[in-house]
């Protein structure tokens, strides 16, 4: 069962989050956007819409240093644990709330102002389940699992994170996660899901963060002849001649 | 030096009789989709009024275009890139729908459906956005005919630069038509601001164009362009602008718009311009300046050396000669009688205007002097300030003297041309007044009156040995719901484009030069309904007759 859980899922959702992705840009550039619902109402958008988004690059950042730095790298550099604790707990405190906060009032936009509402896809519904109900696990596992230590103290730095390693690392080691708390068993299930579902919703579009603008020049030119003839691949059969 | 050639157009205001032919051919080719609904790429303003959406022109409050920053140097004036990126989670200076208008359409249905009943039924307005019953409150075009100006026109942000002296009041009003379009301006801050570098200008005829695959739906364009001429398609989460009918330029045909104006007021022709000048006349400090600055970057395409650079950037040689007959090059070097739209936006726009001289000849005809005498118009010219002034906000930065000098051009061609047309010996001091030869005032009259089609429009098609790569063959056009792009998994238009078949235009253009009603004989057999005007039989759907039936 551990092995199913925490070897056979998460592979599979990696495989179509990473197929999915190629699979989607090639098929369809056309709807790859962030689907901007701002025209329809920007009041509740201007608080949550940064909020929310500002709050999960914390987040992110977070996860990234704290499943991806090991606990021996962070110790040779002379920060102990508790120092870690500190900082980590109320850095994701911050980050955490500010999403979890904005992600209300989006859910709440979204919910209760009619246009934005009838410009929602099952897609979006489904995507949404995902990541609120990631967030709010998250959440707990910060609150309950590293405040109170409800359920006894757990430092995911010696589970969690050794095996998203090893699980990057294409040796997983499913056995640490199996030992986890069920808050951060579920996190992570949840979490896994959404990755799986990520290509095929809107959030296609974190990838579009448009980084580039900051060195491109300003004015684009562009020759007719340069140019990709549109996105699509010419149907099979078909040749483009001189090209 | 480095030669461009840019598709341009000038408009004659005094002929616009505001009758929104072109913006409802436009919508039909291009904006009839949903998610376009509020979309008009052409749209025409009855100034002094509020324009489309509501105030744009404010950019102090809506922050479009350039600015010059301390050191004089250019930035967008809704800030650099890196401010850009911070905001871009909401965009902090978009407008909204209500700026624009909510889109309605009517329930029919209740007419027919309804039972006998003692009250005649009536369809009523339903928003087509939240698709409930709205109240109509405003649209694209509201206050057409100065319609509730009393209410409203003291927001225009142009009247009130000159606010005190204008007293709103209907008998002293004046009043125009201005129909814009997209400026396909040499510095589009459009394409500046757009994150994912989606907005590109194309090099061979300067046409902006907006890349659907690479829009991401940032919305920064969109407040980035002073006009507010890049809409956000609600749908499908993409930007879109006017496109200058590029598919119909390519093989020379003018706009939609400029084909099916009323008034024949629209010019097509090219330009060239030197492109290494852009970016320095667009800085000139003093915004006075920046009219004479712009004139300052096209190039004289007679000239041999112009020519000689042209060549050598790839600019064929028919392009050159098309330069040369180029209406626009006549409106606004020879003749100098087109004016830019708002040139303090610093975005070199290339759609440019002929201020219209009606609101003087309406006031002397209304005191009953003659309004075709010289001295007449341009005592009235010199006395009215405020029609004058109003146009200087929109042509020149607030400039009077190139308004001015326009008006007295336009002022003297009528009364040199009424003595012609009335069979009297012509006065040469009257173009001398204005520092023309009676020639060059008969050839400026020629075009502004009398100009025909090919005179009109001076297109060179883009090249057929480059035919393979034309856009037309994959434009990307969200017309998904005719067909073809039928996966709307991710949201509207989804899924693979349909492209715009190069053959629907060149049958199109064929179809209108030929002497058949039904359609050129042996112009290729693909049976197309796209084009079928439903004269006939459409070419290729029957195999063709044999000789004994
Ligand atoms: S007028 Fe057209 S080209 Fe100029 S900034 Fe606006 S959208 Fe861009
Ligand atoms: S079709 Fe011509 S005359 Fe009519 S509103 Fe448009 S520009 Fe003016």
């Amino acid at each position: 069962m551990s092995t199913f859980l925490w070897v056979v899922v998460p592979y599979i959702c990696l495989t179509v989050f990473v197929v999915g992705h190629a699979w989607r840009y090639r098929y369809d550039k056309f709807g790859w956007t962030t689907r901007s619902s701002q025209l329809y109402e920007r009041t509740l958008l201007r608080i949550g819409s940064p909020l929310f988004h500002f709050g999960m690059l914390g987040v992110v950042g977070g996860h990234v240093i704290g499943l991806l730095v090991p606990r021996s790298w962070t110790a040779a550099v002379g920060i102990d644990d508790h120092v870690y604790h500190v900082v980590a707990v109320g850095g994701g405190l911050v980050a955490g709330i500010m999403a979890t906060v904005g992600m209300v009032i989006l859910i709440y936009r979204r919910r209760t102002v009619g246009p934005v509402f009838s410009a929602t896809t099952p897609m979006d519904k489904v995507m949404y389940l995902f990541l609120g109900v990631a967030i709010l696990l998250g959440m707990w596992n910060t609150i309950a699992g590293s405040i109170f230590t409800l359920g006894g103290e757990y430092n995911y730095r010696e589970g969690v994170s050794v095996w998203y390693r090893s699980f990057l690392a294409f040796q997983p080691d499913a056995g640490l996660m199996a030992d986890a708390p069920l808050g951060f068993q579920l996190h992570a299930l949840v979490a896994f899901g959404l990755f799986a579902l990520w290509p095929f919703t809107r959030l296609v579009h974190v990838f579009s963060a448009p980084v580039g603008y900051l060195t491109r020049p300003y004015i684009v030119y562009r020759s007719r002849d340069e140019q990709e003839l549109g996105s699509h691949t010419p149907r099979r059969g078909w040749d483009r001649i001189n090209k | 030096m480095r030669v461009m050639a840019q598709m341009a157009m000038v408009m004659n205001l005094d002929k616009c009789i505001g009758c929104h032919t072109c913006s409802v051919t436009c919508k039909q080719a291009w904006t009839n989709r949903s998610g376009t609904e509020y979309i008009w790429f052409n749209n025409v303003e009855t100034r002094p009024g509020l324009g489309y959406p509501r105030t744009y022109e404010d950019q102090d409050k809506w922050k479009g275009g350039w600015e010059l920053n301390k050191s004089g140097r250019m930035k967008l004036k809704g800030g650099g890139r890196f401010k850009s990126l911070v905001t871009i989670f909401s965009n902090p200076k978009l407008p909204s729908i209500d700026e624009y208008y909510e889109p309605w359409t009517y329930d029919y249905a209740t007419l027919t459906d309804a039972p006998a009943q003692e009250h005649t039924p009536v369809a009523r307005p339903k928003s087509l956005i939240s698709g409930k019953n709205m109240k109509i409150s405003w649209s694209a075009n509201w206050d057409d005919d100065l319609g509730g100006s009393t209410e409203t026109a003291h927001r225009d942000p142009m009247l009130a630069k000159i606010a005190d002296k204008v007293k709103f009041e209907f008998e002293q009003t004046f009043m125009f038509y201005l129909p814009r379009i997209c400026e396909h301006c040499l510095n589009p801050s459009c394409a500046a601001s757009c994150p994912s570098g989606a907005i590109y200008k194309r090099e061979e005829d300067g046409i902006v164009l907006v890349d659907q695959d690479k829009c991401r739906g940032w919305r920064k364009c969109v407040s980035g362009c002073p006009y507010k001429k890049i809409y956000f398609n609600h749908r499908t989460g993409k930007a879109e602008k006017c496109t200058f009918c590029f598919p119909r330029i390519e093989v020379g045909l003018p706009t939609v718009c400029a084909e099916t104006c009323v008034g024949r007021l629209r010019y097509i022709g090219l330009m060239l311009y030197d492109a290494d000048k852009v970016l320095e006349a667009a800085s000139t400090e003093d915004e006075h300046g920046l009219y004479e600055a712009q004139r300052d970057v096209f190039l004289d395409p007679f000239d041999p050396e112009v020519m000689r650079e042209a060549e050598k950037a790839g600019i064929a040689r028919d392009w050159i000669d098309a330069a040369q007959r180029s209406p626009i090059y006549a409106l606004i070097n020879t003749f100098r009688v087109a004016l830019p739209l708002h040139p303090e936006y610093r975005t070199m726009p290339m759609v440019w205007y002929i201020p219209p001289l009606s609101p003087v000849v309406d006031v002397v005809q209304e005191t009953g002097e003659d309004a075709e005498d010289k001295g007449n118009l341009f005592a009235a010219i010199d006395a009215l300030r405020i029609p004058v002034e109003y146009l200087a906000e929109l042509f020149t930065a607030g400039d009077v003297a190139p308004v001015d000098a326009v008006l007295k051009k336009l002022a003297a061609m009528r009364c040199y041309m009424r003595d012609i047309n009335m069979g009297r010996e012509s006065d040469p001091s009257i173009p001398a007044a204005v520092g023309m030869s009676e020639e060059e005032m008969y050839d400026m009259y020629r075009l502004l009156a009398i100009a025909k089609y090919d005179e009109r429009y001076v297109i060179p098609s883009a090249h057929t040995e480059q035919a393979h790569s034309l856009e037309e063959l994959g434009t990307e056009c969200a017309v998904s719901e005719y067909g073809g792009g039928q996966h709307d998994l991710f949201g509207e238009g989804s899924g693979t484009p349909t492209p715009i078949a190069v053959e629907n235009f060149e049958m199109l253009q064929n179809r209108q030069t030929a002497d058949t009603l039904a359609g050129p004989e042996n112009k290729g057999a693909r049976v197309n309904l796209l084009n079928w005007d439903g004269k006939g039989s459409p070419p290729g759907l029957f195999p063709p007759k044999g000789p004994d039936s």
